[in-house]
């Protein structure tokens, strides 16, 4: 009978628990004020039970801008799927920065690290520390991964990517994992140069042994590709599911391109930058949490005024996509620097808002 | 000392409008040079700090599981002193001003640390970061000013009670952390009215779970693990935080207490500037002047003036602007209040004692022609003057 079985399983776990619960609750008075974890970090920063975080065992130059920063996370990680990103926090020049990034390690490696590839931007505070100054041993914080630019668990039979610049790194991790089971696959990549085309080499060669087909688009020397340019590179454009990353005005010209031919749910994006385009009006920002009360322009976003006011806040992509910076709006109204769009938040509404692409519009109460 | 308002020699009277304003800008430059230079070895700074404190407690408190051996709870209540002063000094006192705020790590900020120290730190950042820092040294507005239960200035008015203050002073001294607590709850004002108080009671509530926290941990959970140990254990645990207590207790009144220091009336805090504000944290604190172990010791309180100036720059910085600091104040005749420690707590302790008594209270009385005089004079002492609390006493002063 399995109740017989079970029986004397559970009375051993049952005393084995109230132990654990019990050695717990001793080691938080011992550490008191402190807890028991910060302690721990100072010797098992990656534990199983520890913030999720990541070390850094790697950092591999892939261009003379891009490098690929190989991590091993902490026991917290729950893994990721492919074309997903990560959030990471960077202390550089002490500080702690986060950016997202998109991983390009497969799914399931066996070794259990990850990896992220990393473009340095200009003025890229974080990308350029990650590109040329990251060292092999450092800790770094880490969320779990998040987005929606994957494949899905489906296997189109003609699958379409259209990248350029770092709009490659999502796709990698697609190909790296699901390569096998993708028969059919046309990678249309741009950049600047041959030799600027982030993971060349590994691309050449998938497309040498004929297992995708590769269109490299020079822009320096073949100028930019647009979307007449794209259906004719790609004469079966319409029956392929279609995946895009990269800029705005590439990805509009696609989208746009998709609607009018009338097969738009074909087409998934990841936008790296989001437009900015209009500006609130204002008002005095108070954060709550941070008993902290500041006057804010309508062109600031509500996070460069909380960081500039000293408010600890969580920050992600910064350019509206990976909702990192996500907090509850308790009272007030913020514009959407993108769209102009109004949010207006009644007392106890706590609507969440993104930080990073949300001014001011009037006097607004963030929970933070 | 007396207001600086009513001294008959004031020390910025020789200072022009354009003079204080160029000070504050002065003063502005050397904040923007620290917080335009901030950076990596200062963010590795506190982590080895913080690190090491840990470190050295969790060390000692190892070995004073076998604190019945003598030399184990000599070492043992020696490392948990030291641990527990830089806890409090360099490590809470400073992460609580916000000092490394801008390093964004949620683990090292202002608005989560929690301090090993009865008072909770939520109430302390208000009673210390918001009124001391604001309204320093100013009589009736700083509480810090003999923090209610002694007189330190002459413009106090002088009550009976404070015929007790040398002993006041003591048991504050010796009880330091209880004394914060029951001070940032300002117990004495809001006792008569606790029950009519929800917020007093709210932050009683909290303070009383900081204590029994803090208080099953080093006089219950640590001497039971101790075993044998227990009671050698209990008395390491209670002498380490007596003279965490007594430690911290000698360079905070070093801080704001000794002669040489200026108070100021409260109107004349009434449209201050940034330059007038700057120059009145110039005068109302001293430094004590050591070895930079001293200095990290102090939580680099040592450097009061410099904090003040600017409290919420990082501590391990007021060294290296200290002599900046110290170029103003001579080239605009000011008074840069330092001395040793031994020096400063002298004198600090002499005042308590001297304000004791009424003002000028010895030289009336020796003074005083016919032992009828004199009797007289000491009669005065206790004759009944009109009942007004401490709080409104210092409110009228």
């Amino acid at each position: 009978m399995p109740t017989t079985v079970l029986r004397p399983g559970r009375t051993s776990r049952a005393p084995l628990t109230a132990l654990r619960e019990g050695a717990v609750k001793l080691a938080e008075l011992v550490a008191t004020p402190l807890v028991p974890a910060d302690y721990l970090d100072m010797v098992s920063p990656l534990r199983a039970s520890a913030d999720l975080c990541g070390r850094i065992v790697e950092v591999r130059r892939e261009t003379a801008d891009a490098a690929t920063v190989v991590l091993e996370p902490s026991g917290a990680w729950r893994g990721h799927e492919p074309g997903q990103y990560v959030r990471i926090g960077v202390d550089v020049d002490g500080v702690r920065l986060w950016r997202a990034y998109s991983l390009t390690s497969p799914a399931d490696a066996r070794d259990g690290r990850i990896k992220i590839t990393v473009k340095a931007i200009p003025d890229g505070v974080v990308s350029n520390h990650l590109v040329r100054h990251a060292r092999p041993g450092t800790i770094v914080q880490l969320d779990q991964a998040q987005g929606d630019f994957t494949l899905r668990g489906t296997a189109p039979a003609k699958a379409l990517f259209v990248t350029a610049g770092s709009g490659i790194t999502p796709v990698m991790g697609m190909l790296r994992s699901h390569g096998a089971r993708l028969e059919d696959v046309v990678l249309v990549h741009s950049a600047p140069t041959p030799r600027d085309v982030i993971f060349g080499a590994e691309l050449r060669g998938l497309a040498s042994t004929g297992r995708i087909r590769l269109v490299e688009q020079h822009t320096d020397s073949g100028g930019m590709l647009d979307a007449a340019g794209l259906a004719e590179l790609v004469p079966d454009l319409a029956e392929r599911e279609t995946w895009a990353c990269g800029p705005a005005g590439m990805l509009d010209a696609i989208e746009q391109h998709f609607a009018d031919h009338g097969f738009p749910e074909r087409l998934h994006t990841e936008r790296f930058r989001a437009a900015v385009t209009v500006a609130g009006d204002g008002g005095t920002v108070t954060f709550s949490g941070a008993s902290t009360t500041v006057e804010a322009d309508g062109a600031s976003t509500l996070l460069d005024v909380g960081e500039a006011a000293g408010v600890l806040m969580p920050s992600g992509c910064r350019m509206g996509i990976c909702f990192g910076c996500v907090a509850p709006l308790r009272e007030g109204t913020v514009r959407d620097l993108r769209t102009g769009e109004l949010t207006t938040a009644a007392p106890g509404d706590d609507v969440r808002i993104q930080t990073c692409i949300s001014a001011a519009a009037g006097a607004c109460d963030i929970d933070l | 000392m007396t207001t600086i308002q009513k001294k008959p020699e004031n020390p910025i009277a020789h200072l022009s409008r354009q003079d204080i304003e160029d000070i504050g800008e002065q003063l502005d430059a050397i904040r923007a040079s620290v917080i335009d230079s901030r950076g990596e070895e200062d963010a590795a700074y506190i982590r080895k700090v913080i690190d090491a404190q840990r470190s050295l407690e969790l060390a000692s408190r190892a070995v004073l599981l076998a604190s019945l051996f003598p030399p184990a709870w000599l070492a043992g209540t020696a490392g948990l002193s030291v641990a527990k002063i830089l806890e409090n000094m360099e490590i809470g006192h400073n992460v609580m001003h916000g000092q490394w705020d801008w390093m964004r790590d949620p683990k090292i900020h202002s608005t989560s640390w929690e301090w090993d120290n009865a008072s909770p730190a939520e109430l302390w950042k208000h009673s210390h970061n918001e009124l001391h820092h604001t309204y320093t040294n100013v009589v009736g507005k700083d509480n810090d000013l003999g923090y209610g239960i002694m007189r330190v200035d002459e413009e106090q008015r002088w009550m009976p009670f404070y015929l007790g203050q040398p002993l006041w002073n003591l048991i504050n001294a010796c009880f330091f952390e209880y004394g914060i607590a029951a001070y940032d709850l300002e117990l004495g004002k809001n006792w008569s009215t606790r029950k009519e108080n929800p917020e007093f009671q709210r932050q009683a509530a909290e303070v009383l779970k900081k204590i029994r926290a803090q208080a099953t941990k080093d006089y219950l959970v640590h001497p039971v693990l101790s075993g044998i140990s227990a009671p050698t254990t209990l008395a390491a645990n209670l002498t380490a935080n007596l003279v965490r207590n007594l430690w911290t207790h000698s360079v905070i009144i070093c801080g704001h207490f000794p002669e040489g220091v200026e108070t100021f009336e409260k109107a004349s805090i009434e449209g201050e500037t940034r330059g007038d504000w700057y120059v009145r944290q110039m005068l109302g604190a001293a430094n004590i002047t050591g070895s930079p172990f001293m200095h990290l010791m102090t939580g680099n309180l040592s450097f009061q003036i410099e904090h003040h100036l600017f409290p919420d720059l990082p501590s391990n910085r007021y060294a290296e602007i200290a002599p900046q600091v110290r170029a103003i104040f001579d080239r605009y005749d000011l008074r840069y209040a330092e001395g040793s420690l031994p020096r400063q707590v002298a004198s600090a302790w002499k005042k308590v004692v001297r304000l004791s008594l009424p003002n000028n209270f010895l030289k009336r009385a020796a003074s005083a022609r016919t032992p009828a005089a004199a009797v007289a004079t000491v009669t005065e002492l206790f004759a009944p003057a009109p009942r007004v609390g401490r709080g409104e006493e210092r409110q009228a002063a």
